[in-house]
């Protein structure tokens, strides 16, 4: 069967798709030729099968709050089986439509350059769904997801080349591109049946804004509800009954998630903390009695719900822990993770055109990331020369 | 007289390892070769042709550049083939040994000329470049690494054998080609006797016992600085020169790894035909094999009908492929799939003790995405990443400022075998040190 894929063969246009498909079932055959003779066990395979893993809770329980607020909103009562299955058949067509967008572009430019399929779409494909609102038309992330995997990954080169989180890109250019589509009522609670299941009429008491969303537009001391005008609790929020993108509402399995990546090793701890040190501190910041006011009604939230609502903690966990857009020094790593957690505060608090912050503080820092590591790289530079000249004088 | 920590870095632990350290003989070799690839920055020009006699000692070939530099016999006999490959590259020189005569060298001529001669001199490396040092340059100070921290490596005290009561006259002849130290590098429990040199020992895993691992813990190499690194064999060798006025091309070798019958040391001759090495000691019915002459991480693959590779003194056998058809291994959950990583569960079981590891890279080559990996596995002070990729994009610049005078390949070996993205890091350094050298002359 082989021959047929190599150039000249009938297939050979499918010869990326073939080695693809290889040594996704086998472990590739070759042995070293040079240099060291032996070699770990680990591959990149295998560091994004583990992030996939790690986004499984998350993606679990996403599903089965969209089919929660679903019941809640068309005021059925439903088992948790039909709500999860609701969820289920929910998102199915919004994970095909991103994986087969995605890896439809990653197969087709990796033939144009003869180069093996590279795993980086496995993770970005599952995080798609997960940071897209659920009501989004499909063609709007079928082109969102195309407009990212191409103009922000395979122009730079491919896996491991991008400067910018692919996932975020594509919701970003959702969020600018169909604002409309993006927040507000409509756009976090599914209320029309999904692929048949679940249908009904909603409830006249029903509002699907996010927490955030309605602190944003809120006059006075911030109240925030349910879809059904029931006010909401810190437990909540840290266990994820509320509206929001799929994978962002539950603290719970995003810690899960997190525990996974930080006992595999794969996700920097340095990051990860910091991005939540930088928003506690920040978040704290804004709620000193004497800096909060009615004026930025995110500032009345409590530090602790703050990381709780919107996408802060998705974020800090599988989105700035992202080692090739992230900062690589250690000390770079610290001061890119206190920056996210802070910029997404800030932005939250300060700026009432953007309810979550988190999304922009992630790419700005992404932006930044490599000159952090430049001065970081630099300091190590200028203390080798310091200590050569010293010597130079000693000598 | 200090100790030095090392956290970064790892030891694996393979099957195969020698135990006690008994020597055993073989028969003589019926052949001999020397290896010019060994011996990186000559470029050989030969003395010798084909169908010469020639006697232990007796240079076969010179350095173009520096015509002093002489790689010489390490048996008598007779000079049987020069093997040339591509664009006539010389692959190996083949000795049919005979007799017993050897040369001796006088000893009152200046002692780098004595050196140069002898065909110790081949056996130095100096940083920048981890080449053959360039004669004329008096290095800032000299590193003698006393042991080899390697997966399955010899114990040098072993191979030191009875040279062990040269290493003082060694020490005295290094430390008149250097206006600084000789500095020398040994484990914890190991005791050398060098008066005139000062004795470090480095506590911590591989790559501790690496000659310029120890120099980047004492005193870095700067730009236009020279060290030289050896190792205490060699260092015992030079000694043995400055007494007798002859070479031992003796040597002692470690024949160990999966593959291996009874792992154990052997005494041979540099340059030994593999095949009397190894006359019954592969495992039979064990699958196809992979013979490394060196260790597992540095060491340079040959066939079993080729020859023992510099520095002489370990030859690992391993499975060349274990599992040629593996499903899916990426999706392994078996704790005997090894990774230093908890990715995998062999973490659970311990990474200390023995395991199998064959030569599949297990993987395909990417782009760096993981990090901190290199730097995990190289105890210097250095941005290994960073350093990798201004050599990848050719910045010398960024290469200089990275601290790459004070590498050599070897010191990523390490890093190489724990890559994720499965980079051909060794080649890499080499190809950047290679080019700076080219840049700088």
């Amino acid at each position: 069967m082989e021959p047929a894929f190599r150039p000249g063969g009938k297939l050979s246009k499918l010869e990326s798709v073939y080695d693809g498909m290889e040594t996704f079932l086998f472990t590739p055959n070759t042995t070293s030729r040079s240099g060291a003779h032996i070699h770990d066990g680990n591959d990149l395979k295998r560091t994004m099968i583990t992030v996939v893993v790690a986004l499984i809770p998350a993606l679990l329980f996403g599903m089965y709050n969209i089919g929660v607020q679903h019941y809640l909103a068309i005021g059925e009562p439903a088992s948790r089986l039909t709500m999860f299955l609701y969820g289920l058949l929910a998102m199915l067509p919004v994970i095909v439509v991103s994986y087969a967008v995605g890896l439809g572009i990653e197969f087709i430019s990796a033939q144009i350059h003869h180069k093996e399929i590279q795993e980086g779409f496995l993770v970005t494909g599952i995080l798609i769904p997960l940071i897209v609102p659920i009501n989004t038309p499909l063609w709007m992330t079928a082109v969102a997801t195309a407009f990212a995997v191409i103009f922000a990954k395979e122009v730079f080169g491919g896996t491991g080349m991008n400067i910018f989180n692919v996932a975020l890109i594509t919701r970003a250019f959702l969020f600018f591109a169909y604002p409309s589509h993006m927040s507000g009522d409509a756009a976090f609670v599914k209320v029309d049946d999904a692929l048949g299941m679940g249908g009904g009429t909603v409830v006249d008491t029903f509002s699907g804004a996010t927490p955030l969303g309605q602190v944003a537009t809120s006059v006075g001391d911030p109240v925030m509800t349910n879809i059904l005008g029931k006010p909401i609790g810190f437990f909540d929020a840290f266990f994820g009954y509320i509206p929001g993108s799929p994978g962002e509402t539950s603290m719970l399995a995003i810690l899960i998630g997190a525990a996974i990546l930080l006992i595999t090793g794969i996700a920097s701890w340095r990051i990860m903390c910091s991005v939540f040190v930088g928003g506690l501190g920040m978040a704290a910041l804004v709620h000193l009695p004497n800096l909060q006011s009615l004026t930025y009604p995110a500032s009345m939230l409590d530090p602790m719900m703050q990381l709780c609502l919107g996408g802060f903690a998705f974020g800090a966990v599988f989105m700035a822990t992202d080692p090739v857009t992230g900062a690589r020094t250690k000390v770079g790593q610290y001061i890119y993770g206190l920056l996210i957690g802070v910029f997404a505060i800030l932005i939250r608090v300060y700026n009432s055109g953007y309810p979550e912050g988190m999304m922009l503080a992630i790419l700005l820092m992404n932006a930044f990331a490599p000159l952090i590591d430049h001065c970081v790289v630099s300091f190590n530079i200028k203390r080798r020369a310091r200590s050569a000249a010293a010597k130079v004088k000693e000598g | 007289m200090s100790t030095v920590r090392l956290k970064k870095g790892f030891d694996i632990n393979l099957l195969g390892a020698i135990e006690g350290a008994d020597v055993a003989f073989t028969a003589p070799p019926r052949s001999i070769a020397v290896v010019p690839d060994d011996f990186h920055g000559i470029i050989p020009r030969m003395e010798k042709k084909e169908g010469e006699h020639v006697i232990a000692g007796e240079p076969l070939y010179h350095d173009k550049n520096y015509e002093d530099i002489k790689v010489v016999a390490p048996v008598s006999g007779t000079l049987k083939e020069v093997r040339r490959g591509e664009r006539r590259h010389i692959d190996a020189i083949i000795i049919t040994p005979e007799g017993n005569d050897s040369m001796t060298l006088d000893l009152k001529r200046p002692v780098e000329e004595v050196l140069l001669a002898s065909g110790l001199w081949v056996m130095l490396r100096q940083r920048p470049y981890d080449i053959v040092p360039a004669p004329g340059v008096r290095p800032r100070d000299v590193f003698v690494t006393a042991f080899d921290s390697s997966p399955l490596a010899p114990d040098l005290d072993v191979v030191l054998g009875n040279k062990r009561e040269y290493i003082g006259k060694g020490v005295e002849v290094l430390s008149g080609l250097t206006d600084g130290k000789v500095y020398i590098g040994i484990r914890k429990g190991q005791s050398i006797d060098a008066p005139g040199a000062e004795i470090n020992t480095f506590v911590g895993p591989h790559p501790a016992g690496n000659a310029g691992v120890q120099a980047a813990n004492l005193v870095p190499v700067n730009k236009g600085e020279t060290v030289w690194t050896l190792d205490i064999v060699t260092l015992a060798r030079i000694g043995e020169l400055f007494t007798t006025g002859k070479v031992s091309h003796n040597t002692i070798v470690a024949v160990d790894g999966e593959q291996v019958k009874t792992p154990r040391y052997v005494q041979t001759v540099m340059g030994a035909e593999l095949t009397t090495l190894l006359k019954g000691q592969l495992k039979e019915d064990a699958g196809e094999s992979r013979i490394i002459s060196g260790n597992v991480l540095t060491g340079s693959k040959v066939e079993a009908d080729q020859w023992l590779r510099a520095p002489y003194r370990h030859v690992t056998i391993i499975p060349e492929n274990s599992n040629p058809d593996e499903f899916m291994g990426w999706a392994s959950m078996s704790p005997k799939r090894f990774s230093l990583y908890r990715t995998f569960t062999s973490w659970l079981r311990g990474l200390k003790r023995p395991v199998s590891m064959d030569s599949r890279i297990k993987g395909g080559e990417r782009a760096i995405v993981r990090t901190g990996e290199y730097d995990a596995m190289l105890p210097m002070g250095i941005y290994g990443e960073f350093l990798i990729k201004a050599i990848i994009s050719g910045d010398i610049d960024k290469m200089e400022q990275l601290g790459i005078y004070e590498v050599a390949p070897e010191d990523f070996a390490l890093a190489e075998f724990a890559d994720t993205s499965k980079l051909e890091l060794q080649r890499i350094v080499r190809e950047g040190l290679d080019r700076l050298r080219a840049e700088m002359s």
